[in-house]
């Protein structure tokens, strides 16, 4: 028990911010959707930390870690469904080309 | 430097690793392989905070149904032309710059809170957290209400991308 | 402590004692046991495996009535010697388009999935890797590592066959994960923990096969369809799709992944022993007889336990040889509409059964679980004969009747 919380906290942060690159700046829809799993992963780091550093005895950390793992799972089912709708239609997953509800 | 502290290091260091390599890789299988690397240095993490059954969770939930699907969406959805030449946008160094600031800022933030730096107690010894998130999640009192509306929401993402993702009968 | 009732503790007191007289810090001394500890366990394991090689054929060629191998060493006990001798000088061949890295790593990560189920799988009640409390979901996570492997495989050959089949291959391993993770919760229910020790000195009153031998029932079958093993290998079928996954690999690769499977199975026969049949236990606390006291010995109780896994792994050989392939949408289909409901069935009855019944004295308990398994089976069955009949109805094929000589005359 010899690591500090502020490592933990820290590390996340980093991931959340490499996650955030990743869903700013690529174009392919799937890379996006994969920078957000990232960043859903960050979150998660941090609630089990606070969770331990806190107060183990209290499980509302773990709680709702648990709950983000379901969130983040049906996100992943229903954004890939989507896209492979969408390539179906457009044959293209590029964001940028799925232009058609804009001004 | 205890043993404990050079584990987390090299496990931290792997996490970003594989997260830099998710997000800058030109092949896309690839960028999916690298989020599994990724995604299991986080289990290592979790286990390392005690949280046991989070970490075996994450395994399955993430390792062996989450990135599965992403590499089955991205078998179905490519096409030659997409995997050459850039992949990232023309403004590349916007999202840089921003990360970097968001980045500044939290480390900041976080520093800055007093007793950031203490380390973690012991957990009490008759304390099997298995069976505590068990009691959590399905005691009156404590978190029943988000874990039933948990089940739904995955009842309706399930009949959801069933439905989107068919192909049109004609 | 002594040799005989706590052999890996001993070694290791011993070894540390050795390592610290050596002047070795006392961080170093414990790092280098436990990887000394680790590489043990991983001999054992592919040692095993190999023995499994030579029993695999001889009980295959038993089952087709021939005698199987024979020429190499006495009842041909050095053939798997042989057999890796020959992988091991063969070609190793990487195709031209495929992709080199994934390529190479998916029979390693297809083999570590496995090695890995043997940290948790107890030889005996001292002899263990790691005691985990989540021991049976670490089961389903290496299963997840095992699936990603064979999907690795399947892309990276750059091979339609291989492609195809690693899709059949994967969508089935996913799917009978389900029964399977259900059916799991049952001898957590019944000893009132997920870890894998636990369970087996939960089982020392009453196996849990006898309480739940449909659980037994379900896990078999998905235990079968995990492996990706006949009568659930369209991966593999050699008629159809030329060896699936693995077309492209060649030499020591194949080899790892066919040791893999072999291992696995095994694996699994160790899981239905220790999960259904009681582990490396006696036979229902007989050990506990002063006259047994003999069972009570590490070595004995090892013995024991592999003796129950090779009778699993016997059951699973048994449909293997026996049974012909399904097809895939029927694999699916029984799985979606058929093996889930039921397991959800089995749980739920098997949660309220066990509170209910658990103020009874213990052989009204035990009568009560097997009766009301028992029960559940006989609907199932009467369920799929009203369906059977009114299909055939619809389609006017006639009911099967026994004709006698005269009549089909």
């Amino acid at each position: 028990m010899s690591i500090p919380l502020s490592w933990y906290l820290v590390l996340a942060a980093a991931l959340f911010c490499v996650g955030l690159y990743g869903v700013l700046s690529r174009k392919n829809a799937i890379a996006i959707l994969l920078g957000v799993e990232l960043m859903l992963n960050a979150v998660n780091i941090n609630l089990v930390a606070f969770w331990r550093y806190q107060n183990p005895t209290q499980m509302a950390g773990q709680a709702f870690a648990v709950i983000v793992f379901a969130v983040a799972a049906a996100e992943v089912a229903v954004g890939l469904a989507l896209i492979i709708s969408v390539y179906r239609r457009r044959k293209t997953i590029v964001a940028d080309e799925i232009d058609l509800m804009k001004w | 430097m205890t043993a404990e502290q050079i584990i987390f290091l090299l496990t931290g260091a792997l996490v970003l690793g594989a997260a830099l390599m998710v997000v800058t890789v030109r092949n896309l299988l690839h960028a999916a392989l690298w989020l599994v690397v990724s995604l299991f240095g986080v289990a290592v993490l979790y286990a390392i905070l005690q949280a046991n059954f989070l970490a075996v969770v994450q395994v399955v939930v993430y390792i062996g149904a989450i990135a599965i699907l992403f590499i089955f969406a991205v078998m179905l959805t490519r096409r030659e032309a997409m995997e050459k030449g850039r992949q990232t946008r023309n403004n590349w160094w916007i999202p840089v710059l921003l990360g970097l600031f968001i980045l500044t800022g939290l480390v900041v933030l976080i520093l800055s809170v007093p007793g950031v730096e203490r380390t973690a107690t012991a957990l009490p010894s008759g304390l099997d957290t298995v069976q505590a998130l068990g009691m959590a999640l399905v005691s009156p009192d404590a978190y029943v209400l988000p874990f039933e509306v948990a089940s739904v929401l995955m009842l309706a993402a399930l009949v959801g991308a069933v439905y989107v993702a068919t192909a049109d009968k004609k | 402590m002594t040799f005989w009732n706590n052999p890996i503790n001993f070694i290791g007191y011993w070894l540390n004692g050795v390592l610290t007289g050596w002047h070795l810090p006392a961080v170093l001394a414990t790092l280098l046991i436990y990887v000394i500890g680790i590489i043990v366990m991983i001999l054992f394991a592919m040692t095993l495996d190999i023995g499994l090689v030579w029993v695999e054929r001889k009980v295959v060629a038993r089952f087709q009535d021939r005698l199987g191998p024979n020429r190499i060493g006495p009842f041909g006990l050095i053939q798997p010697v042989a057999d890796i001798i020959k992988m091991v000088i063969k070609e190793d061949i990487t195709p031209d388009g495929a992709d080199k890295i994934v390529y190479n790593i998916a029979p390693v990560l297809a083999a570590t999935s496995v090695i890995v189920l043997w940290a948790i799988l107890p030889l005996a009640s001292t002899i263990y890797g790691v005691d985990l409390n989540v021991g049976l979901l670490f089961i389903v996570a290496a299963g997840a590592l095992g699936t990603l492997a064979i999907i690795m495989a399947g892309w990276s050959s750059n091979n339609k066959y291989a492609l195809l089949g690693a899709f059949r291959m994967v969508s089935n391993m996913i799917s009978y994960e389900i029964p399977m993770v259900i059916i799991l919760l049952i001898p957590t229910i019944l000893a009132d923990t997920m870890s894998v020790r636990g369970i087996t000195q939960a089982q020392s009153g009453m196996w849990f096969a006898i309480l739940s031998p449909l659980a037994l029932l379900i896990f078999l079958i998905s235990a079968i369809a995990e492996l990706g093993r006949s009568p659930f290998d369209l991966n593999e079928a050699e008629s159809e799709i030329v060896a699936g996954f693995h077309i492209e690999y060649t030499g020591m690769k194949f080899g790892w992944f066919y040791a893999g499977e072999l291992l696995h199975a095994f694996t699994f026969g160790g899981f239905i022993a220790i999960l259904f049949f009681g582990g490396y236990g006696g036979f229902f606390g007989l050990e506990k007889l002063a006259a047994f006291a003999w069972l009570n010995i590490p070595f004995v109780q090892a013995l024991v336990f592999i003796a129950k896994a090779m009778f699993g792994y016997w059951v699973i050989m048994w449909v293997k040889y026996s049974v012909p392939r399904i097809r895939i949408d029927h694999m699916l289909a029984f799985n979606w509409k058929f093996l889930v409901p039921l397991s959800l069935v089995v749980l739920v009855n098997t949660a309220l059964l066990n509170k209910i019944l658990i103020v009874l004295p213990n052989w009204l308990y035990v009568l009560g679980m097997f009766g009301s398994n028992i029960v559940i089976g006989y609907v199932t069955v009467e369920i799929l004969r009203a369906y059977g009949r009114k299909q055939r109805k619809a389609e006017q094929i006639p009911d099967p009747q026994a004709h006698t000589q005269e009549q089909a005359v």
